[in-house]
């Protein structure tokens, strides 16, 4: 729920719960470099939620920037291309970040960075143009989900859109690459706000951003106030900087006051939330018809010796970039892939950028990190900041003793792993991961 | 690289609330009326309490021992349990019978079912409500402030519940300390719960530091002083009296904010605290004990799992299946 002040819409309240985590953006004020290009890049077939691609090309093939390496038929996935130009030395099984093993196209770099010829704007008029030039494009949710735009923005008939949100709220502590986008590509993020209400359609858009952020503020507020003479459907949102403003569901009722039910999307309730740098890249590739080939990532945390904002081409090694970034300072003790609040914790840095990471993040302390764990004492925090009303110290109870039943009454399903329990959580339990075991639980026993 | 990274589940900040902190912001709450009960009872108070913490943390150290679990005293938990039944006692209560009191609460109520957070109801009034049956005699001796609590033949008082019980009518009511007298504590009563000024400044920095939330001690008292106005037929001095007199205030701000024996979620909680106030009004005006605050709490802690279940918060978005029963209804 939001209202109307001085032409800028002010969210009333932030929903229930969410927690106030230090903002630590320390990067805010660095623009996005571009990395080197590095010797080699690995690039997995799964870089997005949905259905691996197949790879394309074969071990010695020559491979220019922008061409497609791999790809499949099913809807809900996205098309790979080559981020650097050079020959293919391997296709086959490789690690990601997360450990997770894929098949995955390994590339040496001629150092030329040579574009695949063919390479052009698309021809976009309409709908089904737009949502095969995004496929196209290999666009995944650069908030850090990963789902194919695609899918995202190809709504069933039967569920009208009226309302798409730019989600600018990048509420997770010290990333700071949808900042800077604000920053420094505010006019492709005006391009890509009135094209794709355009060609979808779309009667209202609002622009989300936290109160932290002045200076964005200011370049979104802008292109916001370009319509104003034209009925005035884009409007700039300001919400209370807190985690998890940024949650879809979260971003939907905000700007529209409207709830997103248990296991259904923005789109049931007439919304499609979109990430700001998503958005930006949609106006880059009509424009130039420059695939999904490289993204900006924040680098930075304790042990990180000269924090920075990159740009690097998707498929570089995590510790390539933590070496152009001045390497440790300190040993690191916790290296996450993504924010602090929903992150992976790494393993091994020797994996490559994918798609939807926004930031690695490397700590010296890990007292920070973890606390100690005790015993639940029943104190409700938990069930206080939970954003969706769940019970998290009865859903552990429930997952430890493998109770389907109750796990499926307590809503289970309808957590969304935002971590603001465990934050909250005096007695340091695991809840997030207790969250996931419980999911599990109900996944093993549903199927018997 | 030869570093050994750690890998656990998101999120990897944590809040600065630890368990240990929480109890440690209860024990300073508690200061104040710790030291007002030195002032009015001497070292015989801070004896007793000495006795009540070191016994209920020594039976913790022992039970977790003896039952094979890991050390939990560095929560200081058990030390939260001591000072509090030490409150609820008389300050004259021999120091022998003080200790079974911590040995109840910290053996039987807590670890026997499964220490903390587990136990069903509060270790403290859990003891002392066994003492009052055991000792009838020890547990009702209160004696006026300043006359030392040392000495068996101290001057003894009735409490001003006692002085209340079965009537309403404050003019008949001999003996009846002053408004200002209930307020600063000087009138007969257990040693924590007499001085209700330093019990109330302990409750407002368990609030503002949000240790406790305000919805069972403001639906507690606040039932309390509805019932009281209207069995008083709207004498507000009498209201005051019976929120002031007793152990309401501990009990409304230190017990039944208790998190393992409370509702977790806050429609449970009020639902909880107008329950006590309920309770405990209908025994003060009715019953034939002066006081109630144990008794209502402990109830209402039995209570607790079915509050919870008939108070579980619906999920985010959650749309009642209405239409499915409308359509069966119209097939």
């Amino acid at each position: 729920m939001s209202k109307l002040v001085d032409g800028v819409l002010t969210a009333v309240g932030h929903g229930r719960g969410g927690v106030a985590v230090a903002h630590n953006k320390n990067t805010a004020e660095l623009p996005v470099e571009r990395m080197p290009i590095p010797e080699r890049v690995v690039l997995p077939m799964q870089q997005h939620i949905g259905a691996p691609c197949v790879p394309t090309v074969k071990v010695g093939d020559k491979v220019a920037v922008g061409q497609v390496i791999g790809d499949t038929d099913k809807f809900v996935s996205a098309p790979i291309h080559a981020t650097i130009s050079g020959t293919v030395k391997a296709v086959g099984d490789v690690k990601l970040a997360n450990g997770l093993i894929t098949k995955g196209v390994t590339i040496e770099s001629d150092g030329e960075m040579r574009m695949f010829e063919g390479l052009e704007p698309p021809k976009v008029t309409n709908k089904q143009e737009l949502f095969a030039a995004v496929r196209a494009s290999g666009l995944v949710g650069l908030g850090g989900a990963g789902f194919p735009t695609h899918v995202k923005l190809n709504t069933p008939p039967d569920k009208p859109i009226d309302t798409l949100v730019i989600n600018a709220a990048e509420c997770e502590p010290y990333i700071t690459v949808d900042y800077r986008e604000c920053i420094e590509n505010s006019k492709n993020i005006m391009d890509g706000v009135y094209t794709l209400k355009e060609l979808l359609g779309i009667k209202n858009v609002i622009i989300a951003i936290e109160d932290n952020k002045p200076k964005a503020f200011k370049n979104l507020k802008a292109i916001a106030d370009l319509d104003n003479d034209r009925g005035d459907e884009v409007k700039l949102m300001v919400l209370k900087s807190r985690y998890p403003q940024g949650a879809e569901k979260m971003m939907v009722l905000s700007a529209t006051g409207r709830r997103v039910p248990p296991g259904k999307l923005p789109a049931d309730v007439g919304c499609i939330v979109m990430n700001v740098g998503s958005a930006a890249f949609v106006a880059r590739y009509l424009a130039t018809g420059k695939p999904l080939i490289s993204r900006s990532i924040t680098v930075d945390g304790s042990a990180i010796a000269t924090p920075k904002n990159l740009r690097v081409p998707i498929g570089t090694n995590i510790q390539d970039i933590i070496d152009y970034c001045g390497g440790f300072k300190e040993e690191p003790r916790k290296i996450i892939s993504g924010g602090p609040m929903m992150g992976i914790a790494i393993c091994d840095t020797n994996a490559p950028i994918c798609k939807q990471n926004n930031a690695i993040l490397a700590f010296a302390d890990r007292k920070g990190t973890v606390k100690r764990e005790r015993a639940c004492i029943r104190c409700g925090r938990c069930v206080e900041v939970c954003p969706m009303s769940l019970m998290p110290t009865l859903i552990e109870r429930q997952a430890r003793i493998r109770d389907a039943e109750g796990l499926a009454r307590s809503h289970t399903m309808v957590c969304m792993e935002c971590g603001s329990c465990a934050y909250a959580c005096p007695s340091g339990r695991p809840l997030v991961q207790y969250m996931r075991l419980a999911k599990q639980v109900l996944r093993e026993e549903g199927a018997k | 690289m030869a570093k050994r990274l750690t890998v656990s589940a998101s999120p990897h900040v944590r809040s600065h609330e630890t368990t240990t902190g929480i109890m440690l912001d209860v024990i300073l709450s508690l200061v104040p009326a710790l030291v007002m009960s030195a002032v009015y009872f001497g070292t015989r108070a801070l004896a007793l309490a000495a006795v009540c913490v070191g016994t209920a943390v020594l039976s913790e150290y022992l039970a977790r021992k003896i039952m094979k679990r890991d050390n939990t005293l560095g929560d200081l938990s058990a030390v939260v349990t001591g000072l509090i039944l030490a409150f609820n006692l008389p300050a004259t209560l021999p120091l022998w019978m003080a200790a079974i009191g911590s040995v109840i609460a910290i053996v039987i109520v807590k670890q026997m079912f499964g220490g903390i957070g587990q136990n069903f109801v509060n270790p403290a009034i859990t003891a002392r409500i066994i003492l009052m049956m055991s000792f009838p005699s020890a547990m009702a001796k209160w004696i006026v402030p300043f006359s030392s609590a040392w000495s068996p033949d101290a001057v003894t008082a009735a409490t001003p519940m006692a002085i209340l019980n079965g009537t309403t009518d404050l003019a008949a009511a001999e003996g009846l300390p002053s408004l200002t007298q209930m307020l600063i504590g000087y009138h007969g009563g257990s040693m924590g719960e007499v001085c209700s000024v330093a019990l109330l400044a302990g409750a407002c920095y368990l609030l503002l530091r949000r240790v406790i939330s305000p919805a069972i001690p403001v639906s507690f008292i606040g039932t309390v002083a509805v019932i009281m106005l209207i069995a008083g037929k709207g004498n507000w001095q009498f209201m005051v009296y019976e929120l002031l007199g007793g152990g309401l205030i501990l009990g409304a701000f230190f017990m039944a904010t208790d998190y393992s024996t409370s509702p977790i979620n806050r429609k449970g909680r009020i639902i909880f605290g107008i329950g006590c106030g309920l309770i405990t009004s209908v025994i003060r005006l009715f019953g034939s004990l002066p006081e109630g605050v144990s008794f209502s709490i402990i109830l209402m802690n039995i209570l607790v799992p079915h509050i919870e279940r008939l108070t579980t918060p619906k999920p985010f978005g959650y749309e009642k299946p209405e239409k499915k029963k409308e359509e069966a209804a119209k097939v």
